[in-house]
């Protein structure tokens, strides 16, 4: 049974970039930093190509923001979506909105699946995918792991980790939770999470990003689809951590012993 | 005035999560700030004994609400119930600790009550009307002060930033009858326990991790850490190995730490990994390259072989005791 | 002027270098140590189209811009230049081709490396003439539909692994560069021998071996362009591949100068790390320099073919400057090591090794100057 599976694909510092905080206390110096498609979204994109490449059925992957998450979209139309989707806005927004715009984007592309990443590694709040199963009332799978197997290498890099039931109506997912993992049944339409080790993501090939070149990429607007992207979530200060103290190094055990038992007093 | 309603977490095996009294104690700041109480509330298949296990840590009445279809957790039975209640009990603010089970949930909770959200809280600063939490953001690169203006407000707790709220006595425990969910969604299928009884990575008091340097050798790690009662946590190297279970862990693409002690043997201190640590009290580093960058966010390092070191360490600690 | 690349070329930037980052760094020092080709990771190269950049997509393939396929070819180098070379390698041996067949010829001979996973070797250098292409005594005699082989060819980067080969050979020794032809020789043909794998100094991941052709009978169809066109189809060829030849020495003096600067803000003597003393300053400072030099000129060099003009001076500067750029960087990032650069526990060693042969190999530094020299004096 041929799946229609949503994808998105978050525009973040890539993660070897340095984060440093502004001297405003504001946000983060800009200058030197390289963006990526959120990683756990990467993973999705995969999961979800490997399903259709599997079942059948096309990946529409979307992004909400400036001009500049073209980038990501076609990263992911490079890796093999069929299309795209561009909510265009410019400025700030919330889990709130994101999810609301991936909610009238849902509701208009009618797909099987939504498969997000478990949290963006910019702001790590890790939520959009449950509000968006809340609102559009779908079952949520969030996490989605894999259990190690005993596939060669070759079968690993096509085989997806969630499962589709033979009727169609439903995915088996190894969720990744503390001390385990718990597998789960949600009925379809439903709305599943990436962890990191669901699977490897392809590279996009050269070709994948010559011929995501022809793709399309629809855009759209919050005020089109009817969403109220008033932010109810505000970062009113950005601190960079507690500065460590610089550290020592001890020549032996007995001495490490010490310290830590007399001075950080952390035994 | 805001009520404040804490998501009372169950083990698998019914006892009490623990971390549910560090988001207590949370709730408590923020109910502090806000004027008003601390409820609780435990969900279960016969909530009585988890809801009496919370009742005498601080909280004025734990909500019990009993179900069969509460007999394992799913967000699309648990999420109904818990948003229900808040709107019964007037809560402005509604949490959890930070786990799985938090983290899954939350959301969902918050979906429901068209709130927003503030995901890992660290601290509650402020009052009344200019009450806010700090979190962190890029893996713990910064730390933001977050304000929430949605009528009612979600949060999770990273449990190791508030202390464990204590016995003070006087909760008293109030059974309610959740409505069942309007139709079943998530089924739970089965779960894979793949960890020990050491205590879980992300509330531990200490963390001893290992790197490559182990080359898959976790036995001292674990030697030490037994004798520290620590989780052990393990370099994104390790898991991508097989060496050990992926949950282990720690770094920006895994899990964020922040113990009284880490102990990193083996560990060489990549970025990534460093981003899942450094909210640490005191880090120590064992490692045999004197240059190893995990020396410069060590407190203390130790330039020297895992293997003679730990054991060493071990027996130390031992001695100390 | 721009100096930004486009969207395109950083996405394909961006496959390059998580493909040699991922994949190609991993296997580096194992593939040096062992002299060993990796057949896998070429082979994913070349699933991935970062290898056959520049067959024409009439015949299937994607005709990257000569600014892309420099891009791409910096990142590959700086994952390892031994594979590099033999992934490149394929993109030398299928240029002949491009620049001089027929359409029914490019169809044949090029096709089949777009559909599947092919090498092909560029046979032009010989025992007896390096520098000197036009001393080849590698001979062909025509024989009714065929010509008749014989002779040997050095160097012969994946020679061992050709499924193709693109050889330069002459009708009669006597008349220099008008006597050479281009032949495109199939599989293995009776008569063929592949030497034994060269144990080089550098760039050991790459395959490179000595052929003797032995009666080797090609048909007549298999020539392309015209008999004593060949040194022109050589000289074209390695025109339009000396800039990914130069990016190459870009990619290994950028990874021992990321090297370098890691080391230097980690190591610490006298009480601080060394990155603060201005002698270590001042090496790191030349590298930063140097290689931006070197990656402009290239890019220049690759932009006039691109903007169909001719690139024999500005690409013989790049290449000059860039290998021997690359020769000092890397020797300098073996200093900043100290005793640690010169033992194999470290990767610098190994980038000092791979980036002699960049001075050495399609047209030595001496030879650049001469090309250089040349045309300047001629005006």
């Amino acid at each position: 049974m041929p799946l229609k599976i949503l994808v998105t694909a978050k525009r973040v510092e890539d993660s070897e970039s340095k984060i440093k905080v502004d001297a405003a206390g504001t946000g983060i110096v800009k200058e030197g930093l390289k963006y990526k498609i959120n990683p756990f979204d990467e993973i999705g994109v995969e999961e979800a190509l490997r399903l259709v490449a599997k079942h059948g059925g096309e990946v529409v992957v979307v992004s909400v923001g400036t001009k500049d998450v073209h980038e990501q979209l076609r990263h992911a139309l490079a890796m093999g979506a069929n299309k795209a989707v561009w909510v265009h806005h410019d400025g700030p927004i919330d889990q709130l909105g994101i999810a609301g715009c991936l909610q009238k984007v849902v509701e208009k592309e009618k797909p099987d699946l939504c498969i997000l990443g478990k949290q963006a590694i910019d702001d790590d709040q890790g939520q959009v995918g449950q509000y968006l199963a809340e609102w559009l009332g779908w079952a949520q799978a969030t996490f989605a792991s894999k259990e190690e197997s005993l596939e060669s290498e070759a079968e690993k890099a096509k085989t997806p980790a969630i499962q589709l039931a033979a009727d169609g109506k439903s995915i088996t997912v190894i969720r990744e939770v503390d001390g385990g993992l718990l597998t789960v049944s949600s009925p379809l339409p439903a709305v599943a999470t990436t962890e990191l080790r669901l699977n490897q993501p392809r590279y996009a090939s050269l070709p994948g990003i010559m011929k995501a070149k022809s793709k399309p990429i629809e855009e759209l607007t919050p005020a089109g689809l009817g969403v109220d992207v008033g932010v109810k979530l505000t970062v009113t200060k950005l601190a960079p951590p507690p500065a460590r103290k610089a550290g020592i190094k001890v020549p032996d055990v007995a001495t490490l012993v010490d310290k830590l038992k007399n001075e950080a007093k952390a035994l | 005035m805001g009520n404040v309603l804490i998501f009372v977490e169950a083990n698998p095996d019914g006892s009490l999560r623990k971390a549910t009294l560090n988001a207590i104690t949370a709730g408590q700041q923020l109910a502090k700030a806000t004027g008003g109480e601390v409820h609780a509330v435990a969900l279960a298949k016969d909530a009585g004994a988890l809801a009496n296990a919370v009742k005498a840590h601080g909280v004025k009445v734990v909500h019990a609400g009993s179900g069969p279809h509460f007999e394992h957790y799913v967000a699309e039975d648990f999420a109904p119930a818990v948003a229900a209640l808040a709107t019964t009990l007037k809560a402005e603010w509604v949490g959890a600790a930070a786990t799985s089970i938090g983290r899954d949930l939350l959301p969902r909770v918050a979906a429901k009550l068209k709130a927003a959200m503030a995901s890992e809280i660290m601290s509650v600063t402020g009052s009344g009307a200019d009450v806010a939490v700090t979190r962190p953001m890029w893996a713990g690169a910064a730390i933001a002060t977050v304000k929430l203006s949605s009528p009612v407000k979600c949060f999770t707790v990273r449990a190791t930033e508030f202390a464990l709220a204590e016995a003070s006595g006087g909760g008293e425990v109030q059974p309610f009858t959740p409505a069942a969910p309007e139709k079943p969604l998530t089924k739970f299928v089965g779960f894979k326990e793949v960890k020990s009884a050491r205590p879980a990575l992300t509330e531990a008091r200490v963390v001893v991790s290992g790197g490559r340097g182990t080359k898959g050798d976790f036995g001292p790690i674990e030697g030490l850490a037994d004798e520290l009662h620590a989780a052990v946590g393990a370099s994104r190297a390790v898991c991508d190995a097989g060496w050990q279970p992926n949950d282990l862990q720690v770094g920006q693409t895994g899990k964020v730490v922040a113990p009284q002690l880490y102990i990193a043997a083996g560990i060489s201190g990549a970025i990534q990994h460093v981003a899942g640590m450094k909210g640490s009290k005191t880090i120590v580093a064992v490692n045999k390259d004197p240059d190893a960058p995990i020396f410069q966010v060590a407190d203390y390092g130790l330039v020297a072989d895992l293997f003679k070191a730990l054991p060493e360490l071990q027996a130390a600690i031992k001695a100390a005791k | 002027m721009n100096f930004a690349l486009s969207d395109d070329e950083k996405a394909l930037q961006e496959t390059a270098r998580k493909f040699a980052r991922e994949v190609m760094r991993p296997k580096a020092a194992h593939c040096d140590e062992a002299s060993e080709f990796p057949k896998d990771i070429i082979r994913q190269a070349a699933e991935l189209g970062l290898m056959n950049m520049t067959v024409p997509q009439a015949h299937g393939g994607m005709e990257l811009s000569h600014q892309a396929q420099v891009v791409i070819a910096e990142e590959l180098a700086w994952g390892c230049a031994g594979m590099a070379t033999s992934m490149i390698a394929n993109d030398l041996a299928l240029l002949p081709i491009i620049l001089g067949a027929t359409s029914e010829q490019k169809e044949k001979f090029l096709r089949p490396f777009t559909t599947g996973f092919k090498l092909a070797s560029f046979a032009l250098t010989e025992p007896g003439a390096g520098s000197d292409v036009a001393g080849m005594r590698c001979t062909a005699r025509r024989d009714g539909d065929f010509y008749v082989v014989n002779g040997q060819k050095q160097w012969i980067t994946n020679g061992e692994y050709a499924d193709q080969f693109s050889l330069f050979c002459t009708l009669d020794p006597a008349q220099k560069h008008k006597g050479i032809m281009c032949l495109v020789v199939e599989g293995r043909p009776k008569g063929l021998t592949v030497g034994k794998h060269e144990n080089k100094m550098g760039q050991r991941a790459s395959n490179t071996v000595t052929l003797t052709f032995e009666d080797v009978r090609v048909p007549v169809a298999n020539r392309i362009g015209k008999e004593g066109e060949g040194f022109l189809i050589a000289m074209n060829t390695l025109d339009n591949s000396r800039p990914l030849t130069a990016m190459f020495a870009i990619g290994i003096a950028r990874a021992a100068m990321e090297h370098a600067l890691d080391y230097s803000r980690q190591r610490q003597q006298f009480g601080k790390p060394i990155a603060d003393f201005q002698g270590i300053q001042f090496m790191l400072a030349d590298m930063a320099a140097d290689v931006e030099a070197a990656r402009l000129l290239t890019y220049k060099s690759a932009w006039l073919l691109d903007s169909g003009q001719r690139n024999t001076l500005v690409s013989s500067y790049a290449k000059r400057f860039a290998a021997d750029m690359a020769m000092k960087a890397t020797t300098d990032a073996v200093q900043i090591f100290g005793g640690y650069g010169y033992s194999k526990e470290y990767p610098v060693e190994k980038l000092m090794r791979d980036a002699k042969l960049i001075q050495i190999y399609e047209g030595t530094s001496q030879i650049q100057r001469l090309v250089i020299a040349r045309e300047l004096i001629r005006g």
